[in-house]
């Protein structure tokens, strides 16, 4: 019986603490922590810090510093939104695409990392999860003009379309909004596959058979224990893909074409073509502000669900 | 308050087979106990009662009703597992509340009810805490209050006290069997730990490889167990084999061994067994005890001091014996002590299968 053998074996001496070494080299801890912490602030200030600030300065000057101008400090980028209306436009489509994208990833990758977690099991579940960050190894300007073939007019779309009826009117919707969101539903859907997969691995599955054996149904158990439960990874995947999909400009240039216009394209057109940096760099600032404006409104969700 | 049955139920994994033909009534309001070893198909009988695997062929009723192909959801059961398997991100009320929710119980009534099966586990403040800030024998509380206030017609326990420390899981066997009674829920325990199966049921069911070896009252597995398994898996045992010659067992050293119980014709091979307390150990000049009818001669090979009680191990031309001794004598026996054994043909119980 081993509780009955457990309580007879004599207390054995604490090996952990008798560990310890008790003599040599011996640093503050202070100064462990410092050197530790040392590479990444100093790359972190010259790889981030170093160029935000340039860009910041550049937000407030009236032309690029490069140029033969006179330079002044002006507020002028700032009023952008205000002196060219159309970019409400162009911001409402970039937050448009960036909700779709998200949300589309959400339900897509969640339901994946479902079945990955809970229906797969080892060789099996290795290779489904390979496949699924497979793009992630591919070149994203290869991935992105592959969708250009597969869904213009008459392109392999079209092509299987008529296959089965040859009289199809063509699905090709190259050049729309729904082409720049199916190529970013491609490229990022991975961070949430991984993320959510992550939080779902966790959940024990006595916990689910418990929830049933209390009468939940399939959807219950879903909606009340699953979902909640993996919160924190359909968030942190949101927030991975939120940010960069608000400021993306490949897919919306190459998929979207002339309807293509957000808010990433503006900015690159202003550093590429126009030569007007202020501009662009207070158009990035205010995109950044808008979106820690919005992580600030749902913070107080993003801290309930961490604290699970 | 129901009954459960399972009738024939037998379940293979590819070429194993698990279960095979196994039939057994829990009665109305009982408590019984699924022991055995790992692997013996202790949990996937639970299993299949509670209806996360359905079996190949068999029934299972509960009460009237007959729930084989009913989804675990349907059956209005309640379970308890060995990992408490609480949901982390509810409160321990709402944990509780659960289950009445699903019912369509809700506001103030399943306030009520949650208030009454937290007091009822002696949590009753504890309801706004989350699991995890509760200690293990704690959750398993709640684990145990959640799966009673939805008046289930059966109460499923998996293991559910493996995971608690000595002196917490003797705790939670008085709780649980206070709560069982006042509950009078009909309670399916599944555990590996006899003596834990032995203090908590009314009935137990010995396991082994798929099949129930025996079944019935604690006193009566233990004391009059019929296969040399179930003697072994419960506590330990000393074997006998030899013949039947005049009514007595005759042993091959020439040992003649009286049992109470009635043995096969002359000549017939048996094997009986004796518990190691049942037998009395005495120095060779210490009168006989009255109705201890059984006497050998033997010297002891061993003996293991262990404070309320000693083991000792005796050799008695060339038959090995386990003996356990309150620790009462002035000085405990030693090696090379000529004793007498001696024990009654009422503890002497001829064992069914073959050695």
């Amino acid at each position: 019986m081993p509780a009955d053998a457990a309580s007879r074996t004599p207390p054995t001496p604490d090996r952990a603490l008798g560990a310890v070494p008790s003599a040599g080299l011996r640093l503050p801890s202070w100064l462990v922590t410092l050197t530790m912490l040392l590479p990444t602030y100093a790359w972190l200030t010259l790889a981030i810090l170093l160029p935000l600030g340039a860009m910041l300065s550049f937000s407030f000057m009236t032309a690029t510093p490069l140029g033969k101008k006179e330079v002044a400090f002006t507020f002028k980028h700032y009023r952008a939104f205000i002196d060219q209306p159309y970019l409400i436009g162009v911001a409402w489509t970039s937050l448009l695409i960036g909700l779709w994208t998200t949300f589309l990833c959400a339900v897509v990758g969640f339901f994946t990392a479902l079945a990955l977690a809970r229906a797969t099991a080892g060789r099996l579940r290795e290779t489904l999860l390979i496949l699924v960050i497979l793009p992630f190894w591919t070149n994203g300007l290869v991935r992105v003009f592959s969708w250009t073939m597969v869904i213009r007019e008459g392109g392999f779309l079209d092509l299987l379309a008529r296959s089965v009826w040859p009289d199809a009117p063509s699905l090709g919707f190259l050049y729309s909004l729904p082409a720049i969101i199916l190529g970013l539903v491609h490229g990022y859907l991975p961070y949430m596959v991984l993320t959510c997969y992550i939080a779902l691995v966790t959940i024990d599955d006595s916990i689910l058979e418990a929830a049933e054996s209390l009468g939940a149904r399939k959807w219950t158990v879903l909606w009340r224990i699953i979902v909640p439960m993996a919160a924190p990874g359909l968030i942190s995947g949101s927030v991975l893909i939120f940010v960069p999909v608000i400021g993306a400009f490949m897919e919306p240039r190459i998929l979207g074409g002339p309807r293509g216009v957000t808010l990433g394209t503006v900015i690159e057109e202003q550093f590429t073509q126009a030569f007007n940096w202020p501009l662009g760099a207070a158009l990035s600032f205010t995109i950044l502000a808008l979106v820690l404006g919005i992580f600030a409104t749902f913070s107080g969700v993003l801290r309930r669900s961490s604290s699970l | 308050m129901t009954a459960v049955d399972v009738t024939a139920i037998a379940k293979s994994y590819g070429k194993v087979e698990v279960l095979s033909d196994i039939t057994t009534h829990f009665p109305e309001g009982s408590f019984t106990s699924l022991l055995g070893p790992s692997g013996s198909g202790k949990t996937t009988l639970l299993r299949i009662i509670a209806g996360f695997v359905i079996p190949d062929t068999g029934r299972v009723t509960i009460g009237e009703r007959d729930v084989t192909r009913v989804p675990v959801w349907a059956r209005n059961i309640g379970m308890v597992f060995q990992s408490y398997a609480l949901f982390p991100h509810m409160s321990v009320a709402d944990n509780v509340a659960f289950g009445l929710a699903q019912r369509g119980v809700k506001g103030e009534p399943a306030r009520r009810e949650v208030q009454r099966a937290l007091d009822m586990v002696h949590l009753g403040g504890f309801g706004t805490r989350k699991p995890k800030q509760l200690s293990g024998g704690q959750q398993q509380r709640v684990a145990l209050a959640r799966a009673i206030v939805t008046r289930p017609s059966v109460l499923l326990l998996d293991e559910p006290l493996s995971a608690l420390d000595r002196r917490l899981r003797q705790e939670m066997q008085v709780e649980l069997l206070r709560i069982q009674r006042e509950s009078g829920l009909t309670t399916i325990f599944v555990t590996h730990d006899q003596e834990e199966a032995l203090t908590l049921s009314d009935k137990v069911a010995i396991l082994d490889r798929g099949r129930i070896v025996q079944i019935g009252a604690p006193t009566e597995v233990y004391e009059r167990p019929r296969t040399r398994f179930a003697a072994e898996f419960l506590g330990d045992t000393n074997f006998f084999t030899g013949t039947v010659a005049d009514g007595r067992v005759s042993l091959r050293n020439g040992m003649r061994i009286a049992t109470a119980s009635p043995l096969p014709a002359n000549g017939a091979p048996v094997t009986l067994a004796v518990r190691p307390e049942k037998i009395t150990v005495a120095t060779r000049d210490a009168a006989p005890e009255d109705g201890l009818t059984n006497r050998v001669e033997g010297a002891i090979i061993a003996s293991l001091y262990s404070g309320t009680a000693l083991t000792y191990e005796v050799d008695a031309a060339g038959q090995r014996f386990k003996i356990f001794a309150q620790n009462r004598d002035a000085r405990p026996l030693a090696r090379g002590d000529e004793v007498t054994l001696s024990w009654s043909p009422d503890h002497t119980v001829p064992i069914e299968d073959a050695p």
